[in-house]
């Protein structure tokens, strides 16, 4: 990752400047489509925001970037490959529902889980690996309560292990679902506070979420209500007209 | 000799004396680590079904193993690896829910079982055997055959326990970490096969999910760490074959089922011991919480 953008060389930039990149994508499960015709670039540093209520198709098209959901039809490319290909380079948070499982994982152990990308099977962790961790934890303030066990963590809390867990992957393109769901005004802040110095180092961001606040420090927003509603900077896409369309006659929360 | 060792004699005794006795400890202990060590992931992943289903999958394989006089272990074996095949089939396509499909799978086979074993002249001796095992007839050849197992069982451990404690918390996380849900979840699945193949002949194939489950499911509520889990399961189990084995030898019950009864009594005692600390820990937590705001 170092190594990338300190060497960075013109010729670089335009093979690599596209984090991302998908051209006429048809995303769904198996046979069932649920959003068709989707363009979008994301570059180094950006910010893609996608927005949309349940169902609308925002974490469908997540999982096809993370490679979890093959692309029904079009093309995408994630950092030059296909979705999925560089499990060291890209990272996922999924949208988690409170686990209520028993298992005897502390949250500690539950972050350093996202370094097995790098470790595999085998390799023991090196002195990289637990500053990976640990400065996640801290950036996170899932420090308060690193030492416990992940049963005994509220939804909030649980959050921001697994947000600390992507962190620590030091990924090129991060993919989160719903990353601020469940978080107070400061949890939202914090994470707002992550993804801009995330950026700031040149990674991509995606982030999926139903709050239209998220979207302020976006370089692009895409609305989808199962097809694309608007796509663009966000003051054009974010105007009343796309708003409604996107979210019905409902009240955006 | 000092009265007060002499009051503890009925608890070694029986194993000085009787060389059968001993055989059975060991081999209880063998499948009580080899269990542990499966059921440790087992209960990870909230897997208990699919462990039932190819336990009560194999007996098919058994029964007709022993109407051919084959060794019953290989018709278990084959038994085990259709009934993997079966199961991952409908974990992965069918989508009738699947504890329905696993459900019906494992009737199917256990009336399958008993429907072959019947043929058999030995028919109530047989589905005995076959359901509730033979703890006390364990042969030296069973010890050799249960280490083989118990080596095989730790080295599929060794290899895919990242990937296998990812699963445990989410199957996209495994993958989009690099590492194949399909291989591993066949690999899950090969390793409680074997489990089971090598611990029916002692518990029977109805009591060996209660060695897979009970002190795996006792260590996850001791332990903070996936490590001490497997470890405190190990101990737990070892300890239930050893009260086991006593008890039975001393009242005369069925040894097999005196041990995995313990396993499970064991599981009980243990779960409410833990419910103080476990309560404290959810209530310690929202408190912390507001210290650090």
């Amino acid at each position: 990752m170092n190594f990338r953008t300190n060497t960075s060389t013109l010729t670089d930039m335009i093979t690599t400047a596209n984090a991302i990149t998908a051209t006429r994508l048809q995303v769904g499960h198996g046979l069932h489509s649920v959003v068709h015709d989707i363009d979008l670039e994301v570059q180094s540093g950006g910010l893609l925001v996608l927005i949309g209520t349940n169902g609308s198709g925002k974490s469908t098209l997540l999982k096809t970037l993370a490679g979890l959901l093959p692309a029904l039809s079009g093309s995408v490319s994630v950092l030059g490959e296909v979705p999925g290909a560089l499990p060291k380079r890209v990272a996922y948070l999924p949208q988690h529902p409170v686990s209520s499982h028993t298992l005897p994982l502390r949250a500690r152990d539950v972050v350093a889980m996202g370094r097995y990308a790098h470790l595999g099977l085998f390799r023991r962790e090196s002195d990289t690996d637990r500053r990976a961790v640990s400065d996640a934890i801290t950036r996170t303030g899932t420090i308060d309560f690193a030492d416990q066990p992940l049963r005994n963590l509220s939804g909030g809390q649980q959050q921001r292990t697994h947000l600390a867990q992507v962190l620590t992957r030091h990924a090129e393109v991060l993919l989160l679902d719903e990353p601020t769901a469940g978080l107070d005004l400061n949890g939202k802040q914090s994470v707002a506070d992550i993804i801009a110095a995330e950026r700031s180092r040149g990674v991509a961001v995606v982030l999926a979420t139903h709050d239209l606040q998220d979207a302020v420090a976006a370089t692009s927003v895409m609305l989808l209500a199962q097809r694309v509603v608007a796509y663009g900077p966000p003051d054009h896409a974010l105007s009343d007209d796309n708003i409604r369309e996107c979210f019905g006659f409902t009240q955006p929360h | 000799m000092n009265p007060h060792i002499a009051l503890l004699n009925p608890l070694w005794e029986p194993f000085v004396n009787n060389a059968f006795l001993r055989n059975a400890l060991l081999a209880s202990s063998l499948v009580a680590i080899i269990c542990a060590v499966a059921g440790t992931y087992v209960v990870l992943r909230g897997f208990s079904f699919v462990g039932d289903a190819l336990a009560h999958g194999v007996i098919p394989g058994i029964a007709i193993a022993l109407l051919l006089g084959v060794p019953g272990v290989v018709g278990a074996a084959l038994g085990a690896v259709l009934m993997m095949g079966g199961v991952s089939a409908i974990t992965s396509k069918v989508r009738l829910s699947s504890d329905t499909g696993i459900g019906l799978l494992f009737v199917g086979m256990l009336s399958l079982g008993v429907i072959i074993t019947s043929r058999s002249t030995s028919f109530v001796g047989d589905i005995t055997r076959i359901l509730f095992g033979e703890l006390l007839g364990v042969q030296s050849r069973d010890l050799v055959w249960q280490v083989v197992v118990l080596v095989v069982v730790v080295a599929i451990a060794v290899f895919a326990h990242r990937p296998f404690v990812l699963m445990s918390l989410d199957e996209g996380l495994a993958r989009t970490s690099g590492f194949s849900v399909t291989f591993f979840h066949g690999l899950m699945l090969t390793m409680v096969g074997l489990a089971v193949v090598g611990s029916f002949q002692l518990v029977g194939t109805l009591l060996v999910l209660g060695m897979l489950i009970a002190p795996a499911a006792a260590g996850a509520l001791v332990a903070r760490r996936v490590s001490t889990m497997m470890l405190s399961a190990i101990a737990f189990g070892v300890a239930s074959s050893y009260v086991g084995l006593v008890t039975s030898y001393h009242f005369d019950v069925a040894a097999g089922a005196s041990i995995v009864f313990t396993s499970v009594y064991v599981f009980i005692i243990v779960a409410i011991v833990t419910i103080p600390r476990r309560m404290l820990g959810h209530r310690e937590l929202p408190h912390q919480h507001e210290h650090t705001h």
